[in-house]
């Protein structure tokens, strides 16, 4: 692959300019692995089915497998790596740590970003519209009910810390 | 007062928490080295088909490609039981399922190499298929392995059940199939090969079984295991399918030592559909022997597994659904026979359970069915049958402690189970069931008289502990258990542990994450290294402040006189002291189980130093328009011995209730003509958040005398009693039958509309099982 077949791309990812050179068909998902070396951000299927790839783009859960980084250009990526303020982690982060509500961990980083999107938009969420925002987010370990109560714990202490 | 115990019982953070949560656990995948390639595996387009030539010319020549490796370069067959060896990294001469792999592609980036499978030309000819149990047997034309597709075939008796049923008091029989399902763990399989300049092999992969790659690896690279290093990556999610040898673990390392360079390999998602190694497909016959008043006087049991392409751990899943029936109930006759089918799927294996959900789901239904006919309630026929703590099954199987009545007390209680099941609206029910499981398997996969589990502990000298354990944390929580074990014997903290794992060259043995082994039995070495660490620090102290060694504490950092808390050392300063009369401070320890095997063949699978028991009370809602099943509420009780961690314990509860609830309504691996219906997430349906219930989990204590602090299993036995749970509620429903797992909606309808009210199996195959192998009756059970 020579470098006559890569595209410059700028993105921005959590909250850092990034212009780098990558093959135009590689999806978010492998720049953010692959390229950016934010490996905290999973493969599940590579087919948009199971979240396990999950960023946020714009403050919105997005499925970085299905997603093409020239699209988007001048948009704000967060990936898990960018949810704590420096070392102080988010709330929702030490909430998920206390409760147990990360058992193996492959599902977390898209689990927590996709609960860090709905409690910035609703900082109290009731139980069901916890199980909303995060039903497309599979998670084989925990039966998903820790992770119902480290969301309600985390809003409880206030999302924004 | 203070606490009896300050690390062990409480709700702590796990070690590895944090690490999670800030996704910078490193799992296989997230490895990265210098110069790595990227390999790729062509697999099987035909069910069954022999393989008449592989071309590989065209691959090799395409640009990017650095190897390319066919079944002649690892001619060694492996498998994960010494019994079945029957497994190649790449076929040679046959493929026996749609996904068997038959070559493989090194290349500088995926996308070569999958480019490059396409230029490898391979002439197959077909061979008939056999997909199911019936068609195995049928065996129509060339059987998938040697002269026939019988795997293997066990058949067990202890005392005469024939005589025990002619005087039986009422006797029922009931068929009942379970489906197969696969573990579906989030994260895809990946390993990373790296082979030195210095000759030494190094293997990272998320497997549950470290020990046993290593094995296989040495066999099938004919490399000394000296020069081979397995790092087991934690895994993301195993549920039993990391546990065993992958074609992919064997082809990166190849590949690394072919090409000098690292190679990695990630399975796809539907590449794992096709590792599987799950739920065996399970065809089974119950008769039971009862007495008017509900007492069992024998059992008659027969499974028929659908295998898959190869013997994975088929032997032990086939005496896996023979062997807990009498650690539940005290059955005083009982007969078991059973037959594994090779069929053209991708093998079957261990998954969660263990060849025991399946003849649990038969077992408690045809409990359910048994109680209405005796006119006794479900809970009381199970009262009537419990097993005795400290006692021995007619098989042989040793009984520690037991909290099943205790269990069964719990969500009877909390549910109001007797007074509510008889007074739902049409359409809702509730269902109860009762299981008991394994701590650990009691002999290893290959014969051998060490330890089952090593620990070993280094110390420094600010009080550091480094803590070393071949065991692997694939989220259950076993890097807090063994942390929680040696911070409470040496009086640390949790934060004050460092812990290595699942690394054969710096770890000592434990045979892996399987079977509900590690609280109980890498624990228990773990409790052993600290003790024995402990005492060398007490013998320093005890020294240092001219007292016994016997009259001190280890606590809060702190190593004092028990009577007079004021005099002592701090941790550290005890380990300087250690240190300096006898050099650096370590210690060892190891358990291995204690010989529980009866005196027949085929004892070997069934024994544990200790089981768990669990009860589970199930509520579902059914839709009699669309015949969907929902459960809204559950209640799980679980004798765990002691919770080391309560939170983890409930979490591993939690975690079975819901993958139980998958397999109980919606989870199958089924094929057609030959394919894989659902080899995706999106097809293959799983429960989503949408579908958590409410659940009440309840721990019930029995302080097990051989578990460390008395703990036992927990990742495994609370998904036993749920499928039949389920099953049986939604016959106090609708007043139907589904003998057949899973419980989808249209089997709901189709009942409905039966005349016998009834979907399942109505009959199992004629086959011949070998010769009764009659055991003695252990002294006990003679006579009754």
């Amino acid at each position: 692959m020579s470098i006559a077949d890569k595209v410059e791309v700028r993105l921005r990812v959590n909250g850092e300019d990034t212009a780098i050179m990558v093959l135009p068909y590689k999806t978010l998902l492998e720049v953010l692995r692959e390229d950016l070396g934010l490996t905290g951000t999973k493969h599940g299927c590579e087919l948009g089915e199971c979240s396990t790839c999950g960023v946020l783009v714009d403050g919105k859960p997005f499925l970085s497998c299905l997603a093409m980084p020239l699209d988007l250009e001048g948009r704000e990526v967060t990936t898990i790596e960018g949810m704590a303020r420096g070392r102080e982690p988010h709330p929702l982060q030490v909430a998920f740590a206390e409760l147990g509500a990360a058992q193996c961990g492959y599902c977390t980083p898209a689990m927590l970003l996709t609960a860090k999107a709905l409690l910035d938009r609703e900082p109290r969420p009731s139980r069901e519209m916890i199980k909303q925002a995060l039903s497309g987010v599979l998670c084989r370990c925990t039966g998903y009910l820790k992770i119902f109560e480290a969301v309600e714990l985390a809003a409880s202490r206030g999302s924004d810390g | 007062m203070a606490e009896a115990f300050s690390v062990v019982g409480k709700s702590l953070t796990k070690p590895d928490a944090y690490a999670k949560v800030s996704g910078q656990t490193k799992f296989a995948d997230d490895l990265s080295l210098p110069r790595m390639l990227f390999g790729r595996i062509l697999r099987s387009p035909y069910p069954h088909a022999r393989v008449l030539r592989v071309d590989t010319s065209a691959a090799r020549e395409l640009p990017g490609v650095l190897a390319v490796l066919t079944g002649d370069d690892l001619p060694v067959k492996f498998g994960i039981l010494p019994v079945s060896q029957d497994e190649e990294a790449l076929a040679r001469e046959k493929v026996r399922y749609v996904g068997d792999p038959i070559a493989a592609v090194a290349a500088t980036d995926e996308w070569i190499a999958d480019e490059a499978l396409g230029l490898i030309d391979v002439q197959f000819t077909e061979l008939p298929h056999a997909m199911s149990i019936q068609e195995a047997l049928a065996a129509q034309g060339e059987p998938i392995h040697g002269s026939s597709n019988v795997h293997k075939a066990v058949a067990l008796e202890f005392g005469d059940t024939d005589a025990a049923m002619r005087v039986a008091e009422y006797v029922r029989e009931d068929t009942v199939f379970f489906e197969g399902n696969t573990h579906l763990p989030m994260e895809q399989h990946a390993a990373v090969a790296q082979y030195a300049a210095d000759g030494k092999l190094t293997l990272w992969t998320s497997s549950q079984t470290p020990h046993y790659v290593h094995r296989a690896l040495g066999k099938v690279l004919e490399l000394p295991m000296s020069r081979i290093r397995v790092i087991a990556t934690p895994n993301g999610g195993g549920f039993g399918g990391k546990s065993d040898i992958f074609s992919h673990e064997l082809v990166a390392a190849k590949f690394a030592m072919a090409t000098g360079r690292p190679v990695k390999i990630t399975l796809t998602r539907e590449e794992v559909f096709y590792a599987h190694r799950g739920r065996h497909p399970v065809l089974m016959k119950v008769k039971t022997g009862f007495t008017r008043g509900g007492r069992i006087t024998a059992m008659q049991f027969q499974s028929f597994l659908d295998g898959g392409g190869y013997g994975s751990y088929g032997v032990a899943s086939t005496y896996y659904t023979g062997a807990l029936q009498a650690t539940t109930y005290a059955i005083p006759r009982y007969r078991f026979e059973a037959v594994r089918l090779f069929t053209n799927k991708p093998p079957c294996g261990p998954k969660r359970g263990h060849g025991t959900p399946q003849p649990r789901f038969a077992l408690e239904i045809h409990f359910d069915k048994a109680a209405e006919e005796l006119g006794v309630d479900p809970v009381e026929l199970r009262r009537r049958n419990l097993p005795a703590p400290d006692s021995r099954t007619v098989n042989w199987l040793r009984i520690t402690s037991c909290g099943l009545e205790d269990c069964i007390n719990k969500v009877v209680d909390g549910s109001g189970f007797l007074r509510r099941r008889t007074s739902m609206p049409k359409g809702r029910g509730l269902g109860f069931a009762v299981s008991s499981y394994l701590s650990g398997a009691g002999t290893a996969i290959y014969w051998n008289d060490m330890p089952h589990s090593e620990v070993q502990l280094k110390l420094d000298r600010n009080g550091g502990v480094l803590l070393l354990c071949g065991a692997i944390d694939i989220g259950q929580g076993s890097d807090h258990i063994l942390a929680a074990i040696v911070a409470e014997v040496l009086g640390v903290a949790l934060d004050d542990i460092q812990l290595s794992t699942g690394d054969t060259d710096l770890t000592p043995i434990d045979l892996g994450s399987y079977s509900s082994r590690v609280t109980f039995m890498a624990g228990n070495a773990a409790k052993a290294a600290a003790e024995s660490v402990r005492d060398r620090l007490f013998r320093a102290v005890a020294n240092a402040l001219h007292c016994d060694a016997a009259d001190l504490t280890a606590r809060d950092h702190r190593i004092y006189r028990s009577d007079r808390p004021a005099d002592g050392l701090t941790f550290a300063q005890a380990v300087q002291r250690a240190e300096a009369q006898g050099g650096v401070v370590t210690g060892s320890g190891s358990y291995t189980p204690p010989n529980l095997a009866g005196p027949y063949k085929g004892s070997g699978v069934g024994p544990s130093p200790a089981y768990s028991y669990s009860a589970a009370v199930v509520e579902v809602d059914c839709d009699l328009k669309t015949g969907e099943v929902k459960v809204p509420e559950v209640w799980i009780a679980h004798d765990v011995g002691r919770a080391i961690n309560p939170m983890l314990v409930i979490g591993q509860v939690e975690g079975s209730v819901y993958m139980a609830l998958g397999e109980a309504l919606m989870e199958e691996q089924t094929f057609r003509l030959g394919l894989h219906k659902f080899p995706s997430l999106l097809e293959y349906k799983s429960p989503t958040a949408l579908e958590a219930p409410v659940m009440h989990t309840y721990l019930v204590e029995t302080i097990d005398r051989e578990g460390p602090f008395g703990a036992k299993e927990a990742g495994q036995g609370p998904l036993l009693p749920v499928i039949p749970a389920v099953a049986n509620a939604v016959y106090d429903a609708l007043r139907i039958r589904i003998d057949e797992i899973p419980i989808t909606p249209e089997k709901v309808l189709k009942a409905l509309n039966e005349r016998d009210k009834r979907v399942g199996p109505k009959s199992v195959p004629t086959f011949s099982f070998p010769p009764l192998i009659k055991a003695e009756v252990p002294e006990e059970w003679k006579g009754k």
